[in-house]
C-alpha cells in the first residue's frame, strides 16, 4: 500500500460515518468492512442531547485511522477554521478539505481549494484535498503542499461511478508517484474495483454503503472489490484490442472439413 | 449580555468563554470552540472575555462522509 503522509494503512479503503441507520449498524459496517480509515466531521454541540460525545466513544471503539473533514465549508476562511477546530478534537494533522464551490453538484472550488491547503500545510496540516481531476490544479495543490490528491468520482452522494475515465487515468499516469484516492460518487463496489485497476490507491465512500439495505453486507461486498482491484492492478492487465485473437492454440488443430 | 450561541440567542452572564462552557455544561466536552468565525483553542477559553453581541460556535464530533 501506498504511504500517506508516513502512515502505511493495510487496504484502500476509506469509509465515512453518516447516514447509518444506527450507530450500531455503522459498528458492523465498520468491522465488515475492514476499513483502515474513518471520515468524520464536527457539527454544533448541545448540552442537553451531548449527541457528540457518544458518537466520538463509538468512533474511538472502531480502532481506526480518523480522517475529519470540512464538509459543508463555502469559503478558505470557513474551512481553516473548521480545520482548526477539528485538529483539536480528533488530535490528528489529517485533514479532509473541501472547500465546496457548486451547490448542486458539490463541486470544489478549486481556487479555494489551492489557496487553503496553503495555509493549512503551512500550518503544519497533513492535507487530503477533495478535488477534480484536473491536472493543473493537481500541480498547484501539490506546489501547496499537499502529498495526497483525492479526485471524485462522480459528485457526492450520486453513486455514478467514475464520470470521466480518461481523466482520472491521465492523473494517475502524470502523477505515478503520489497517493490517489477517489473521493465521492461511488454507488457500487464494481465502481470501486474499477478505480483500484486503474491504479489509485484508495477509495472513499459513504452513501453507498450507508444507504444499502444492508450496509454491512455492502460493506462487505466492497472490501472484497478494493481487495480484487488492488489485486488485478499489481497483475499487470493485459492491454485491450479491437481484434479477436483466439486463446486456444491454432497449431495442431486437426482438419476436419 | 446577549450572545449567539450556535447560532441561537442567549443570554448569559459568563465572562469568559470557559463560564460559557461551564453554564452549558460542556466544559469537560470533547468540543472545539470559535468566536466570530475566529478558532479558540481550548487553552485560551478562560482568558477569552465575552462581549456583549458576540456569535459563539461549539463543535463536537459528528458523523461525516
Amino acid at each position: 500500500m501506498r504511504d500517506f503522509y508516513g502512515t502505511t494503512l493495510p487496504n484502500g479503503f476509506m469509509l465515512g460515518t453518516a447516514q447509518y441507520p444506527s450507530p450500531a449498524i455503522l459498528a458492523d459496517a465498520f468491522e465488515r468492512s475492514g476499513a483502515s480509515v474513518a471520515t468524520v466531521s464536527l457539527r454544533r454541540e448541545s448540552g442537553h442531547d451531548k449527541a457528540g460525545q457518544d458518537f466520538w466513544k463509538l468512533i474511538q471503539d472502531l480502532g481506526v485511522h480518523i480522517l475529519p473533514n470540512t464538509a459543508g465549508c463555502h469559503s478558505v476562511k470557513e474551512a481553516v477554521t473548521t480545520a482548526h477546530m477539528a485538529r483539536e478534537v480528533f488530535d490528528t494533522k489529517w485533514i479532509k478539505l473541501e472547500v465546496i464551490g457548486e451547490e448542486d453538484t458539490l463541486q470544489p472550488d478549486v481556487f479555494g481549494l489551492v489557496e487553503a491547503a496553503r495555509i493549512l500545510t503551512e500550518d503544519g496540516f497533513q492535507v487530503f484535498p477533495y478535488t477534480t481531476e484536473d491536472l493543473v490544479v493537481a500541480d498547484k495543490l501539490l506546489s501547496a503542499g499537499c502529498q495526497v490528491l483525492m479526485p471524485w468520482g462522480a459528485p457526492i452522494g450520486s453513486g455514478l461511478g467514475l464520470n470521466n475515465l480518461f481523466g482520472l487515468r491521465a492523473m494517475r499516469a502524470h502523477f505515478p508517484e503520489i497517493p490517489l484516492v477517489i473521493d465521492a460518487g461511488l454507488g457500487l463496489p464494481s465502481q470501486a474495483a474499477q478505480a483500484m485497476e486503474l491504479g489509485f490507491d484508495a477509495v472513499l465512500l459513504n452513501t453507498a454503503v450507508a444507504n444499502a439495505g444492508d450496509p454491512a453486507l455492502m460493506a462487505q461486498a466492497f472490501a472484497l472489490a478494493i481487495k480484487a482491484g488492488q489485486e488485478a492492478a499489481l497483475a499487470d492487465p493485459m492491454e485491450p484490442r479491437d481484434m479477436a485473437a483466439p486463446s486456444t492454440p491454432v497449431i495442431g488443430k486437426a482438419f476436419l472439413e | 449580555m446577549k450572545l449567539q450561541l450556535n447560532g441561537a440567542p442567549l443570554n448569559s452572564d459568563a465572562a469568559t468563554l470557559q463560564d460559557l462552557l461551564e453554564q452549558q455544561d460542556l466544559a469537560n466536552a470533547k468540543v472545539a470552540t470559535a468566536v466570530n468565525g475566529t478558532f479558540v483553542p481550548a487553552g485560551l477559553r478562560k482568558s477569552h472575555v465575552l462581549n456583549d453581541g458576540d456569535s459563539v460556535e461549539i463543535l463536537a464530533p459528528m458523523q461525516g462522509g
